[in-house]
């Protein structure tokens, strides 16, 4: 009876089939560490994010005079309604933890090099997407952040010559920031940026099954039809999809349910962290939710200091670190345009920092380092110093990519092992 | 009419400027589960603050079930609008009327907690002392110039600053040591202190009403989440045992 009901649906939904060629007899490395979670953990938390979003769309009301108090309603009023929207908030910045630690991970295994090229500009899309749904969602409690820092991030569009004043009343939908603009921000936030992510995360998952995982010894595990001996090929059951291209090394097990399982372990640790967060510190001292924003939006009232989230605070420094404020945006958006252009800034051939010169490995580090300074440069009160400080801090981001441009050309390299198991 | 104008105009960035102060925080050592605090907040806030401030998005209901004080009681003793218990816990007073009163907005306070944190609100309420030169005849040591009058005055009585002459540099100096109340109000200092704690205990009690119920199932989730990963962590083990 399962079986024929199974099979009627084969018959006209290739259930069966994509489960075997996506899962469960698809050819992932054994040597796939800690590093390589965190992929699943972002599409677990997008998960959180749209389910937790549905339900507060239910109480949440989009105008400049209901906002506020219907997130207070959520949290005061509907059942659950606290721990939904902590969820939410808390996914937030996890959603930009694992994404940051995703990337990362990308960067020192050369996972964006040949082939995974076109993987890693969907990746940046899907980055790009996930900035601008952040940044809508924080606007839509509507207190004094949300208002202060969608006018900041707005204005930036005011810089560009010719049409950035028209641009700016164009995008707020009036000439400040207002209820439109509350209105059309929660449109974007809630159908159409959900919509283009999703397709951007579903492009990624089917561009990395097509060239198939990297590891961290960045060795393939897929060789040319006929160059592997029995002895050498893997004995797990591969899907044909990947057998009749190529011959498959004895370096791989099966997603299903290896990979899995062991997502799900370091999913038990993530969540841990982040049921913690949720139910005793939703706040993280001002870090996730900040504390100007639980008082409602004022336009008559500045605050003190207005910081985006900490998720932003990396490209705020570089911003506010040049003088000139069209030279900050464009020196802003060029920060992200190179990380994208990585793949062909990077000229080396061999991809992981395991094997590639002492200087990329410090290089590397000195890059995450810059960053996480950057953002903290970006995340607290002005000062003198921080100034200078965030120009010297740009200039290094950019030098990263200078120099890896300049030594992957003739990089001396370590000897690349053949396989993963010798 | 023109004095009094000006006045005004002079206190409205102040108090906009205000939050940026270095005058150090004491702690507030404010405690959740003691309900009969928060009653006694709960107490101090309906008699003394919601005249001018109102906690607009919390009902009065909510705050009595969670306080366990009975509804009846809370109606008759804590209720002073004739409101059903179900509304929102808020005044009568116009912005606007307020606005040329006091010369600012008055904020709602049922997030003030979450906005300014604990220790600052129990320093602020502790930090009044008269000053002449103000309308209403006090200022505070943590927010300069406010708006807001000393309200628990009837409790704290009027602080003073007091000075003690130093030698500086050979000269004999007045130095500021600190404010001591003027000893006409119906507390002495540990019980204002101790009232001043009750009431910001019922502040940020409100701020967060759900704040005890999560903890405590975030113990359960929590407690959850460890025995799952018991099991996924074996699970995991055994499957791959036969990888290497």
């Amino acid at each position: 009876m399962w079986k024929n009901l199974l099979e009627w649906i084969e018959y006209r939904l290739p259930l069966q089939r994509v489960a075997n060629m996506h899962a469960i007899q698809y050819p992932a490395p054994k040597n796939m560490n800690f590093w390589y979670v965190f992929g699943f953990l972002a599409t677990i938390v997008l998960v959180n994010q749209i389910l937790t979003g549905i339900w507060l769309t239910m109480n949440y009301v989009p105008s400049a005079e209901g906002a506020f108090a219907s997130v207070e309603y959520i949290m005061r009023e509907v059942e659950y309604g606290d721990v939904i929207r902590y969820m939410h908030s808390t996914g937030a910045s996890a959603f930009f933890v694992v994404v940051y630690l995703h990337m990362f991970r990308g960067m020192i295994y050369g996972s964006y090099q040949k082939p995974r090229e076109l993987l890693w500009l969907f990746g940046m899309f899907i980055y790009l997407a996930l900035m601008a749904e952040a940044f809508m969602g924080y606007v839509l409690p509507w207190g004094q952040m949300s208002y202060w820092g969608a006018q900041v991030i707005v204005s930036l569009f005011g810089a560009i010559p010719v049409v950035g004043p028209d641009l700016v009343v164009w995008l707020q939908g009036d000439y400040v920031i207002s209820g439109a603009t509350l209105n059309r921000f929660f449109a974007l936030h809630v159908i159409a940026l959900p919509l283009v992510i999703v397709i951007l995360v579903f492009l990624h998952i089917v561009a990395l099954h097509e060239v198939g995982s990297n590891n961290p010894d960045g060795i393939a595990i897929k060789h040319p039809k006929g160059s592997l001996s029995e002895d050498e090929k893997t004995k797990w059951k591969i899907h044909e999809y990947y057998t009749d291209k190529y011959d498959i090394a004895d370096d791989v097990i099966p997603f299903f349910p290896h990979i899995v399982l062991k997502d799900l372990v370091a999913f038990c640790v993530f969540l841990f962290a982040f049921c913690y967060i949720v139910f005793y510190a939703p706040e993280m001292g001002g870090k996730f939710l900040e504390h100007p924003n639980f008082e409602i939006a004022n336009p008559f009232k500045t605050p003190e200091h207005i910081f985006p989230v900490w998720y932003f605070t990396p490209f705020y420094a570089i911003l506010k670190a040049v003088p000139h404020k069209l030279a900050g945006v464009i020196m802003m958006f060029l920060a992200i345009i190179l990380l994208a252009l990585l793949p062909w800034i990077d000229r080396g051939k061999v991809k992981s920092w395991r094997y590639r010169c002492g200087l990329h490995k410090v290089n590397l580090i000195v890059f995450a380092v810059v960053f996480i300074f950057l953002g903290y440069l970006g995340g607290t009160p002005q000062a003198e110093w921080k100034i200078v400080a965030s120009q010297i801090a740009t200039v290094m981001y950019v030098m990263f990519f200078v120099l890896l441009f300049i030594y992957s050309k003739n990089e001396k390299t370590k000897p690349v092992p053949e396989r993963i198991s010798k | 009419m023109k004095k009094f104008l000006i006045s005004v105009c002079l206190l409205v960035p102040t108090l906009a400027l205000a939050a940026g102060s270095d005058f150090p925080l004491d702690k507030a050592n404010y405690d959740l589960k003691d309900k009969a605090s928060l009653q006694r907040g709960a107490q101090l806030f309906m008699n003394y603050c919601l005249g001018c401030h109102q906690q607009q998005y919390q009902r009065y209901q909510t705050t009595f079930e969670d306080l366990d004080i009975p509804l009846e009681l809370g109606e008759e003793y804590l209720q002073f609008t004739g409101d059903k218990v179900s509304s929102y816990i808020t005044n009568a007073m116009e912005p606007e009327m307020a606005e040329k009163w006091f010369g600012a907005a008055i904020p709602d306070l049922t997030l003030v907690a979450r906005v300014r944190g604990a220790d600052w609100l129990y320093t602020y309420l502790r930090n009044f002392y008269a000053d002449p030169k103000r309308p209403f005849g006090v200022n505070n040591l943590l927010f300069k110039d406010v708006g807001m009058p000393h309200v628990l005055q009837e409790l704290q009585g009027l602080p003073q600053v007091t000075t003690e002459k130093q030698l500086v540099d050979g000269e004999m100096v007045d130095r500021y040591v600190g404010i001591k109340t003027d000893g006409t109000g119906m507390l002495n200092d540990a019980e204002y202190d101790a009232a001043v704690l009750d009431l910001v205990n019922y502040l940020v009690y409100v701020g967060e009403p759900g704040r005890v119920d999560l903890e405590h199932k975030g113990k359960f989730v929590l407690g959850f989440i460890v025995v799952l990963f018991i099991f996924v962590y074996l699970l995991k083990k055994e499957y791959w045992r036969d990888v290497h």
